[in-house]
Parts: structure tokens; sequence; C-alpha cells
């Protein structure tokens, strides 16, 4: 078969066009199947025509035709519709949202800053509370103790023994203040050092001959204390008082190489 | 996507493809359509009783038949056909012109400035008068040989042979 005198007999133009009989058309696209120049001179062929009679189209604008058929055959499109009408809307609802959802959070933020720094505020302020209670506290307590040291200076009943400075600690001093009727003493040991580290300062009640040395306690308290005035029981005929330095705790006989003080009482 | 697999999926009811073939010949169908009924109204009308057809026999058509093309083309000239024949259509369009469709190509102002609208305007103000009538009848009105010759009065071999020597000059106007 010659297929270039077959396109050129113009019957394929005609088959676009769809004027051929129903025994042509069969033909020609059995042909087409076989020859693919068959085929893609029919491609040109329809698609000049389906350009020619597009030109002739109004292209009525503004109607949309194809939903129109949509609507006829009833197809389920109504979410396009509902979303082309619903956009805007939604849009503003969504910035409107957005906006005031920042606004809001931005406001929780500086509530919650604003409240920590409150409580931070609360804090600061109790702790100036506590300290100045405390120092209150202390100077109540160091009030008392100078009233008492007052009254016991004024005290005809009160015998002042002054503790004097032994050996290599001759630098040092002490004085005892003894209230026989309350029997206690109190004891000024501004005159001492810091005792160092894990040991403490002894006090000692002391009778001359037989030289017997009763322990009236540890100064445990003396690093602490700002006066340096302490009150200890003391129920012995002292004849004099000593304070040595031991190691923590106390020990039973004063360790006589770390005398500090002594002072014997003197016989009125 | 292939034209043979929108055809196939048409034929089983995908309102996409149906869609993607619509959008590739609602301009060429309005085209003959309005070359018919010569009023937008009315042309709009039969646009969508076209689709709508074509969609109810879309199991119908058979690619052995003829191209798809073809077969919407068919359906578009009969139902512009068809309502020019009606009552209500005859009443309001007593005075219908018997113009080619290169009258409304040459007087259309909502025609585009598009390459393709240009070259077709070019290639249409050369053409003979012969080739504006064959083509009218063959593709825009359907006529077969038999009825295009009685028309213009011309042997059956020259309509085929003249139609042919037409479409060559708008292929290399249009495709090239």
């Amino acid at each position: 078969m010659d297929i270039k005198a077959y396109i050129e007999s113009g019957i394929l133009e005609l088959y676009v066009a769809g004027v051929l009989s129903e025994k042509e058309n069969k033909e020609v696209y059995e042909l087409m199947l076989q020859h693919s120049e068959i085929l893609q001179e029919v491609l040109d062929i329809e698609s000049s025509i389906v350009k020619l009679t597009a030109s002739v189209s109004q292209k009525t604008s503004g109607v949309d035709t194809f939903q129109a058929i949509k609507n006829q055959l009833g197809f389920n499109d109504n979410d396009t519709k509902v979303i082309s009408i619903a956009q805007p809307k939604s849009n503003w609802l969504t910035y409107t949202g957005w906006a005031a959802s920042i606004v809001l959070a931005a406001g929780l933020l500086w509530t919650l800053n604003k409240n920590n720094t409150l409580k931070s505020d609360i804090q600061v302020a109790e702790t100036q509370q506590e300290l100045l209670e405390t120092q209150i506290e202390n100077s109540k307590s160091s009030l008392e103790e100078a009233n008492t040291l007052i009254t016991v200076l004024r005290d005809d009943n009160i015998t002042k023994i002054p503790l004097a400075g032994q050996g290599n600690f001759a630098s040092t001093y002490a004085k005892v203040y003894w209230d026989k009727t309350s029997q206690r003493i109190f004891l000024d040991a501004q005159g001492l050092p810091e005792p160092p580290e894990g040991k403490v300062y002894q006090v000692w009640s002391l009778k001359l001959s037989p030289l017997t040395p009763t322990s009236l306690g540890t100064i445990d308290s003396f690093t602490t204390d700002a006066n340096k005035i302490f009150e200890i029981e003391n129920a012995n005929e002292s004849e004099a008082f000593g304070i040595t330095l031991e190691p923590a705790g106390g020990s039973e006989t004063p360790t006589m190489e770390q005398l500090y003080t002594l002072g014997v009482v003197s016989v009125s | 996507m292939q034209l043979e697999t929108l055809v196939e999926k048409f034929k089983q009811k995908d309102e996409k493809a149906f869609e993607s073939l619509y959008n590739m010949y609602r301009d060429s169908m309005q085209g003959v359509i309005y070359n018919i009924v010569r009023d937008n109204d009315i042309a709009e009308e039969v646009m969508q009783d076209v689709f709508i057809k074509a969609w109810h026999n879309a199991s119908t058509y058979s690619s052995q038949k003829g191209r798809f093309f073809t077969w919407i083309l068919n359906i578009a000239r009969n139902a512009a056909i068809d309502k020019t024949r009606s009552k209500a259509f005859k009443k309001s369009k007593q005075n219908l012109d018997s113009d080619f469709f290169v009258d409304i190509l040459e007087t259309s102002e909502s025609l585009d400035n598009s390459t393709d609208a240009i070259g077709i305007k070019k290639f249409v103000g050369k053409l003979a008068e012969k080739c504006k009538a064959v083509i009218e009848l063959i593709y825009f009105k359907g006529y077969t040989q038999l009825e295009a010759s009685k028309k213009l009065d011309m042997p059956i071999g020259t309509i085929k042979t003249r139609n042919r020597n037409c479409i060559k000059e708008l292929r290399n106007l249009v495709l090239n």
C-alpha cells in the first residue's frame, strides 16, 4: 500500500471532520495503528482544526460553564464552592485569631515575669527582715548581758579577781566576778586569744593547800560570743581561778604547760 | 497525561479526566457552536448540553469509530443545528445570516491577540473563497463530501483534494 498516496488523497482530513462512513472510519483507525506516519498526519490535522475552530470562539468571560455542567451532573464539589465563599472570612478569622493569641501569649509572659520578679522581691524583703530581727535579738541579748554585768559590777557582794598572764602567755589576762550568794562567776575573757582549732579554754577552781583543781567546764562558745563574758556555775569554796588550753572536750586535770592565766582570791 | 489515557478514564466516568478534556476542547466547541447559532447565551446553553450529553454517553465512545475530538465535534454540531431548528430559536432569529466562520473572525471584538488568533486571521484573509466555503461546510457544519459537492456544485473528488490543500495551508500557518 502506498502510504504517501493514501495521505495525499485527503481522506484523513475527512476522517477528522467526522464525515466518513463507519466502514471508512474503521479502515483509517487500523491503518493508524499500523503506520505511525498516518497517525502523525491525523494528529496534525486534528490539532490545526482544534485551533481554527477555537479561534472562532467568543470566549464568554465571566460565565463558568464547567461549573454549571458539574452542577447539572450533580458532581460532588460542594467543598470547592464552600471554600471559595468562606475563604476570605476564615482568613480574616485566622489572622485575628493569631494576632489575639500572640497578644495573649505576650501578656501571659509579661505577667509571669512580673510575678517572678515580685516573688524574688518578697524573698529579698523576708531575708532582710530576718536579718534585722536577728540583729535586734542579738542587741537585746547583748543589752541583757550588759545590764547583768552592770548589776554585777555594782553589787558589793561580788568579788573581783583579776587573772594574770602566766609564763609564755604573760600578755594575756582575764577577770572573774564571783557572786558567792548566787554561786556563779562571770568570766571576762576579753584578754585571751582565739583558741586554735581543736582546742578549748577550760576554767578551773583551785584550792591552794594542797593544790586541788576542780573543773568549772570548758568555754565552747568562746569564738562565737561577742562580749567574751561567760556566766559559769561555781559552788566551790574557791581560793584561786585558772584558765588552761585543753583539747576539745576538756581534760580531767589541767595541763599546766598550757596555763594561760591565774588569779588568787584575795582574802578580805 | 496522554490523550488516550484521558479518554479511557473519561469512559470510566472519571470527573478529573472529563474536566481535562473539557478544557482541551471547550474553545473549539464554543467556536463551532457559536458559528452555527450566532448568539452567546444560546451557545452557552448548547455548550452545557453538549458536555452533559458527552458525559452521559461516555461509554458509547469507541476509538475505532473515530477520534475523540471528532466524536465531541459531532455532538456539538448536531446539538447546535438542532437548536436552530427549534421553534423558539426560529422565532428569535428570523434573519439569521448565512455568513461563514470567517466573518466572525473578521468582526469579532472579543477575539484575543494571541499568536494563534493572529495567525489564523492572516490565513483566513489569504484564503480563497473556495477554501473558506469548503472548511465551513466540512468542519463547522459537518457536511459529507456528497452534500458539499452538491452545495458548492463541484465534483466529489475535487472537494476531497481541495480540502486537503486548504488544511495543508492551515497547518503550515498554525502548527509551524
